[in-house]
């Protein structure tokens, strides 16, 4: 359904003002394709400044990229008309972080929830009002908190409001950008059954970004593995997660800690810091940190190839 | 067997505000050996951050205040000591980290100023002996080129490494206890690991006590010898970390455990906890957990529940677990 091919996004990196060449460029997705089915859900997680933020941004058109295209529908984002483009914002809608943050104090949440739905909806008053009541309803708030602010309800109640906001316009794809981080860890679990219940009962694709691996794991159908702005790889949740392929996912999900004190995994530690994105090393961007790094590593840049079937991964081990 | 380092004994830290009397910390109680690592779990609001500033006397005047109890930190009473005593115990035997290093370290100063700061005031060094005694700290928490690093500001440094400066600074006098609040929250998972690791290292290197507070049940799993579960401003249940983990007595424990997402199963839909944590300037006389548990019984609203031992050093307050034939404490 939704489809990004070769995507690039670069940030210029300037001193003080913005005038002047910039010195050089933040390589915030360097080069990432993906596709997002009907229905599915497609975990995104990596750590901090490895680009997945930035690439929810390009689905969002919050970001235009600087290279590479997308695709919605088999058609290109660029050759959108007006009304293409309004239809893609109705489909396309995103729930974020922090509930404090993303929702107006100074708006009742009635308002908040009926705000994406377009001016010329062809809705009455009524209308407008039974559809904010009806998606509360779905995320399981009462009809009549939509009179109410947001700051007479708790953290979780808030993200409820933002999925509700997310809801109104009968989209198709959602970005869920760290939903659950900012909760209680009591919360996490309503919130992400309330997720998975709604895609079950209105199809919805979701693309979730995640440092919570665990989190990641219960709603993601696949998963992409982000590292300094770029895929290092792809597949199928269960078997990433079985088997990771690329050097960079085993260390990542071995450093995951598990929930029982006599559950000991095999560390792999990975020694090192995160790449400046400005500047990220020649060939395989992680091969200072990679404990199986070859010469050949080095120099040449792995090709993200399928190596098995539905596996798809950027390394030179495969 | 030795004393313990640390007893906390029916501490109590109210906020007094004008929507009412908060009980942020309600009457709570543990001990802590020396070498030893308790993790403080529990969600926001439950009294872990405000019970870690009231052992050191920061909690921030006038709105609160520690109505209750007692610290006792090697048999002699915080809770009695003058403002200039608590300076000298703060920094030199209780050190703290916290979540954010941004914001714990200064920016302004160099790294070299700020270590020098608490060594120069709790030990008296100065010159060239103060500088070995700083590179000396930043080793120890594996900082590599520390001379350098001795004249950079924290926005030069990632992440990661301003968290091991900012407990370079806490391990620098030698402190017998260190309370760390969340210090990994705002680390990557693969730098949490690191943290983690090298925390552990200094301990078994130096014997230091060490508090963790976490709302994380795999960084308690890893790393903690005891765990203590708190609940609206109480200690609902404390034991060895695989007792709790084996064996959770409290249906709150149970619940938090049976919530997480667990990394290592796909499994259909997670266990709620419905409702919400309760307002703490309106608790109700029973159990405050009585609203959302689901093992609830009619004792479990009108009275706090008593202590009962489940094994050795595993206690829980809960009717629940006193209606199962855990016998009082």
């Amino acid at each position: 359904m939704l489809q990004g091919v070769g995507l690039k996004k670069y940030f210029p990196a300037t001193r003080g003002l913005a005038v002047g060449r910039p010195r050089g460029w933040i390589k915030a997705v360097d080069g990432v394709s993906v596709q997002v089915a009907e229905g599915e859900t497609l975990g995104i997680v990596g750590e901090s400044g490895s680009g997945k933020t930035t690439l929810a941004k390009l689905f969002l058109l919050l970001e235009r990229p600087t290279a590479g295209s997308l695709r919605f529908d088999g058609k290109a984002i660029e050759a959108f008309g007006r009304d293409d483009l309004a239809a893609y914002r109705r489909a396309v809608q995103a729930v974020f972080q922090d509930p404090y943050s993303s929702l107006n104090p100074r708006m009742r949440v009635e308002h908040i929830v009926a705000e994406p739905l377009p001016r010329d909806n062809g809705l009455s008053r009524a209308g407008v009002r039974d559809r904010v009541g009806e998606v509360l309803q779905l995320v399981g708030l009462r009809r009549d908190s939509a009179a109410l602010y947001p700051h007479e309800f708790s953290g979780g109640q808030r993200q409820r409001i933002a999925i509700a906001r997310a809801l109104v316009t009968y989209p198709k794809f959602i970005v869920l950008d760290e939903p659950v981080s900012a909760l209680d860890v009591s919360i996490r679990a309503q919130i992400l059954n309330l997720l998975k219940g709604l895609q079950e009962r209105l199809g919805l694709a979701y693309v979730m970004i995640s440092h919570d691996l665990a989190a990641a794991r219960y709603l993601a159908t696949r998963l992409a593995v982000m590292y300094a702005g770029q895929l290092v790889e792809t597949g199928e949740c269960d078997a990433v997660y079985a088997r990771p392929l690329h050097p960079y996912t085993q260390a990542l999900l071995s450093a995951a800690l598990p929930l029982h004190p006599s559950a000991r995994r095999q560390r792999i530690v990975l020694t090192g810091e995160v790449p400046n994105p400005m500047n990220p090393p020649a060939g395989c961007r992680f091969h200072p940190r990679c404990p199986h790094a070859m010469p050949q590593c080095r120099t040449a840049e792995p090709v993200f190839k399928e190596v098995e079937r539905g596996r798809f991964t950027a390394c030179h081990l495969y | 067997m030795t004393p313990p380092l640390l007893v906390v004994d029916d501490l109590k830290t109210h906020f007094f505000t004008r929507r009412g009397i908060t009980r942020a910390v309600d009457g709570v109680s543990f001990t802590l050996r020396a070498g030893e690592t308790l993790a403080l779990v529990g969600e926001s609001g439950s009294g872990k951050s405000v019970t870690c500033l009231s052992l050191v006397r920061l909690v921030p005047e006038p709105a609160g205040r520690i109505v209750g109890g007692r610290v006792l930190l090697d048999g002699e009473d915080l809770l009695g000591k003058s403002p200039a005593e608590m300076r000298r115990v703060r920094g030199k035997q209780i050190a703290m980290v916290l979540q954010d290093p941004m914001t714990s370290l200064n920016p302004a100063l160099t790294i070299g100023t700020q270590i020098g700061e608490v060594v120069r005031l709790h030990q008296g060094l100065r010159g060239a002996s103060l500088r070995a005694r700083a590179l000396e700290a930043l080793r120890r928490l594996r900082i590599a080129a520390a001379e350098t690093r001795l004249g950079q500001f924290q926005h030069q440094l990632s992440g990661g490494m301003r968290q091991r400066v900012s407990s370079a600074i806490a391990m620098s006098c030698a402190p017998r206890l260190l309370i760390a609040d969340e210090p990994t929250t705002s680390l990557d998972v693969t730098i949490q690991a690191q943290y983690l690791d090298l925390l552990k290292e200094v301990q078994q290197a130096t014997g230091v006590a060490i508090i963790l507070v976490t709302h994380d049940f795999g960084i308690v799993a890893a790393n903690a010898d005891r765990v203590a579960v708190m609940y609206a401003g109480r200690i609902v249940e404390i034991g060895s970390t695989l007792d709790v983990f084996n064996a959770p007595a409290h249906p709150y424990t149970r619940a938090l455990l049976r919530c997480l997402p667990d990394i290592d199963a796909r499994g259909g839909r997670l266990v709620e906890i419905g409702g919400q944590p309760p307002d703490l300037t309106r608790l109700p006389p029973g159990c405050p957990f009585a609203p959302r548990c689901s093992e609830r019984q009619p004792r479990c609203e009108t009275e706090y529940p008593a202590a009962v031992s489940i094994d050795d050093g595993h206690v829980a307050n809960c009717w629940v677990a006193v209606a199962a034939g855990a016998r009082p404490r």
